[in-house]
This record gives C-alpha cells, structure tokens and sequence, in this order.
C-alpha cells in the first residue's frame, strides 16, 4: 500500500509547502493528500527543583525558506484573559505550525474552562493527561507536532512531560525535540542526567561508579539551554534568529528573548 | 465516506449500547453515564484515511514518513509456582531514533492487573488506560474486582471494533484474582486474544523466547524466576537494535503486583558477562 504514495512522499529533506520543487517535466505525479509542512525549528525543555524552563528558536522554515524570523512556538497556557496572566503552564510545540497553533488552542481553552467548572487553577499532571488525549483524539488523523509541557508540580518540583504526535507522553528530567532534536539530546543526556559520566576515584571495570543525577541550579539550566541552541544554530539551517525562553516557578512565568544568529 | 466516518467514528460495540434506545432501562443508563473518555476520533477528509495514515505514520512499510511514532520493544511474561513474572526493556524508537531510553513499558492497570506495552506506545498507554477505567466501573457496578479474563476481553473487543484501522499494539494482562488463580492473556491489535504460561512480544521477542525457553521451569522460586526475567530481556537488549535502556521488572502474586526495579542493562550485562562468564561472544578486557 505505501508504495502507492511513494511518488509525493516527503522525506527527511526539507520539503516545499508549496509545489516549487524543481520536477522532471515529463514524469507523471500522482497527487496525494498531504496536509503537512515541517516548519522547522527546535525546543527543548529542563526540569529543576523548583522551575521548569522550556525554549524553543524563533525561526520559521518552509522548505530552504525562511517565512519569519520571529515566530514563537512557547506558549502559555491558561491563566486569565487572551494573554493568559498569571498561568502557570507553558506549552512548547515543533513540526507543523499550524497543527501546533491549533492545539495550543485546544488545550487552552481546555484549562480556561476546567478553572470555570471547578474554581481552581489545572494541576500540570490533570492538564499532561488532558494533552495527551488531545493528541491522540488526532490518532488517525495526528497533529504533526512533538509536544513538551512544563510547569511545577503539586510539591513545588518543577515537572517537564514530553510527547510524541500522537500522545504518547512520559515525565522526564529533560526533553528536546523539533529538527536539531538529535544535535541536542546527546548533550542534555551528558550534562543533565550525566550519562557516562562516571565518579574519578572510583576503581576499574565493575568498581566504576556512575555520577549520580542531582537536579541543577537554575544558573547552570539557562546556561545550558543557550549553549544547546547557540551549538544546534552552527549545525542546523532549520534553527536560529531568536530564542524564547520561559522559566516556570510557583509565583509565575517569566519570559526572555535573545538573539541567535540570523544568518 | 460518510459511511466510513459513521462506521469508524466510534466503535461498533457502543453503537450496539445506543441502538437499545427502545427499552428505557437501558437508555437511561447509557444517557446518564457520559463517555469515558471521548472515542470520536478526527478523520481525514479523503475516501481512504487508513492507506493514508499508513503512509504518513508507518515507518517500517515508508522509512521517510513524515510522523514517527514510538515504537519497538521486548516485552516477556510469564506464569510460575509463585505468581506471575512481568519483565520489559524501556527503549522507544522513532526510525532509527531512539526517542527514550526511559519508558515505563509495564502499566499498572489496578493493584492487581498489570498490563505491558510492545508496538504503538500512545495506543497502549491510551487504551490501557481506557482498560483501567472499565475495570474500576466493573468494580463499582458488581461489587468485585474484575476477572483478568473478562478485562482481557474488554480489550481484545475494543480493538477488535478498530480493525484494520492501524492500531498498533501487543500487550499482555497479568493478574491474580481470587476464582482463576494467577491468569496472563495476550492481546494484540488484530484481535487476536490468548491465554498461556508464557509470552514475549515485541522486536525482541524471539532472543527472549531463546533464553525463556530453555531455563523455564513451573516449579522456581520467586528469586529464580525473576532472575530468569532479567537474563530474558537482558538476551534481547543484546541482539535487538531496537529494544535496550532499563529492565523494568515486576511480579504478581495473590495480594497484588510489587516493582522489583528498573535497571540499568549496561551494569547488568557486564555483571553477567564477568561473574558469570555469559556472553563470551563479547571479548572485552578490564582495563
């Protein structure tokens, strides 16, 4: 069956959103319905002990073009009003934009009504849940989007849940995703969760012992996040311009925009 | 179309509950109890949406899919003396991606049923919990927790009314209850449902069943069997790409189910291979 749609499926390459690949003139085309375009782009998302933060580049691609260079894809998430004040739940979305905006959307509008009906704000865990079959209410249609939900938990730990289209989602430490994904998970599995790291003193073979994970001050988390995405923009033509930060505590969400380079 | 979107838009076993709207008792029931959890799902607007998703979404048929989802996996589980062993990896994969090296593969259904994850991880995490859910009302409307055989049949009809849909999943019920004794059941999304003694599911499944099936005996002990576990998947994160990470292990037992541990392979194989002397198709020397 798949060899039906080879004709017009997209690979990894970056694709058009419009028909403006150069094609062979004679060649036949089969049309297929293809809904999607990569947008491009990355986020990434660490977890501390009492803050989240979650960033994501500004860049918007099609493609080999580049359609904006400011273009958020942090997203706050409930609150009060359209520019949800006082929330404390921020939605990261990569892939297709489109599919993104519209699920922020829903989730939001989720959350706004579960504080209506219930007189209290969502706890990040309700509303992970609440993702998650949001997305997968999209199995057979999915949203092409890797999801990253942060905030602080009912114990005042920060709490980062990632997902994938469509909705599989599991609680972690920390979490790229989008194009450069695999440029910068390496680096965050190494420096957060010090995978292959083992203590000096310990003895050979059997004997060494692995550095334990601790979470890390917040000083050392936003120097992280800026070295992945300044590291990423050098090895990546999908990612750069611009990095929104948003750093997650219990009294609120602060948000910060830093260059990258444009070029 | 429209009648593929009427047809699929939710299963046909609730479609059967709504048809009885012409004996009062019953509509009342099935109007005053809201849908769980929503089971319309979005459609593409297009005459062929399974060829479609397919195309967009199975990356083992289309290696350059646009949309990976999880997937890959060693899963084992089998029945002894003492209860029931349940033992996974926690590696997903998106391609040739490894997505995590952390998922939680076994899904704690109740306190006493265990369900374990091989295939799409967003559709055995989804209907798994959908599974919890029926049985917590089973337990509510009946007084008793309910049977693994009955809540295996929950899920093999459930998916079953998916078909040819692309869902993708092989899972297993584990569980004790009083009238059938230590009881395990695969399920898998073509509607195929099974009791055993013994079942791997997943990538890995037949380096699994290689070390399974030799060392498998009734008759072990709670600590023999679970090491048999561990060295199962251990065999399986070795040869199979695509399975690796933790070993997530667990047993069964009247009162309920208790969480061995989630290890790490790495420690663990060298163990083996070195106290052990297994493995010796590894040549490595201590340095």
């Amino acid at each position: 069956m798949a060899s039906l749609f080879s004709a017009s499926l997209p690979s990894s390459d970056p694709s058009y959103s419009f028909n403006q690949a150069p094609t062979t003139a004679s060649e036949p085309r089969q049309h297929a319905f293809y809904p999607y375009t990569d947008n491009g782009g990355s986020t990434l998302g660490i977890s501390g002990a009492d803050f989240t933060i979650i960033a994501g580049d500004t860049r918007s691609t099609s493609g080999y073009n580049i359609n904006t260079r400011y273009a958020p894809k942090l997203f706050k998430i409930g609150g009060d009003g359209p520019n949800n004040e006082n929330a404390r739940i921020v939605l990261s979305v990569v892939g297709f934009a489109a599919d993104g905006r519209a699920l922020k959307e829903r989730l939001d509008t989720v959350v706004k009504m579960y504080k209506y009906q219930h007189g209290k704000d969502i706890s990040v865990h309700a509303c992970a849940q609440r993702l998650s079959h949001l997305l997968y209410n999209k199995r057979f249609f999915p949203f092409y989007v890797t999801a990253i939900l942060g905030g602080v938990d009912d114990e005042g730990k920060g709490a980062l849940y990632s997902y994938d289209p469509v909705g599989s989602y599991e609680r972690e430490q920390c979490r790229a995703a989008g194009a450069a994904a695999s440029l910068i998970m390496p680096f965050l599995d190494n420096q957060v969760n010090l995978k292959n790291q083992y203590d000096p003193n310990s003895g050979p073979g059997l004997e060494k012992k692995p550095r334990e994970a601790q979470p890390l001050p917040r000083e050392t988390v936003e120097q992280l996040v800026k070295d992945a995405f300044t590291s990423a923009v050098e090895r990546h033509i999908e990612v750069g311009d611009g990095l929104q930060t948003m750093i997650i505590t219990k009294d609120g969400i602060q948000e910060t925009y830093s260059p990258l380079k444009k070029d | 179309m429209d009648a593929l979107v009427q047809q699929y838009s939710r299963p046909s076993h609730q479609n059967t509950l709504s048809s009885n709207a012409a004996f009062p008792d019953d509509s009342e029931l099935t109007t005053t109890i809201p849908p769980p959890l929503s089971l319309k799902f979005a459609l593409p607007p297009i005459t062929a949406p399974q060829s479609w998703l397919r195309s967009m979404t199975d990356d083992h048929a289309n290696p350059s899919c646009p949309i990976k989802i999880a997937h890959g996996t060693t899963t084992l589980a089998f029945r002894f003396k003492g209860g029931i062993v349940v033992a996974t990896d926690s590696r997903a994969t998106a391609g040739n991606w490894i997505a995590s090296q952390t998922v939680k593969k076994v899904i704690e259904i109740n306190s006493c049923l265990l369900g374990t994850m091989a295939g799409g991880a967003a559709d055995c995490q989804y209907w798994l919990a959908y599974l919890g859910m029926q049985c917590r009302l089973h337990e509510l409307r009946h007084k008793q927790r309910i049977s693994v055989a009955a809540a295996s049949k929950i899920l093999a009809n459930l998916v079953y009314s998916y078909k040819g849909m692309g869902l993708s999943m092989g899972t297993m019920c584990a569980g004790v209850t009083p009238t059938e004794g230590p009881a395990l059941y695969y399920i898998d999304s073509d509607g195929t449902r099974l009791s055993g003694n013994l079942f791997c599911v997943g990538s890995g499944q037949t380096f699994a069943y290689g070390v399974l099936d030799a060392e498998y005996k009734y008759d072990m002990e709670d600590d023999e069997a679970l090491e048999l576990g561990k060295r199962s998947i251990l065999a399986a994160t070795h040869r199979d790409a695509y399975s690796g990470g933790f070993i997530n292990l667990y047993i069964v037992k009247e009162k309920g189910w208790e969480k061995i541990g989630f290890m790490d392979t790495n420690p663990i194989f060298w163990q083996t291979k070195l106290e052990k002397g297994e493995f010796s198709n590894v040549t490595a020397k201590l340095d």
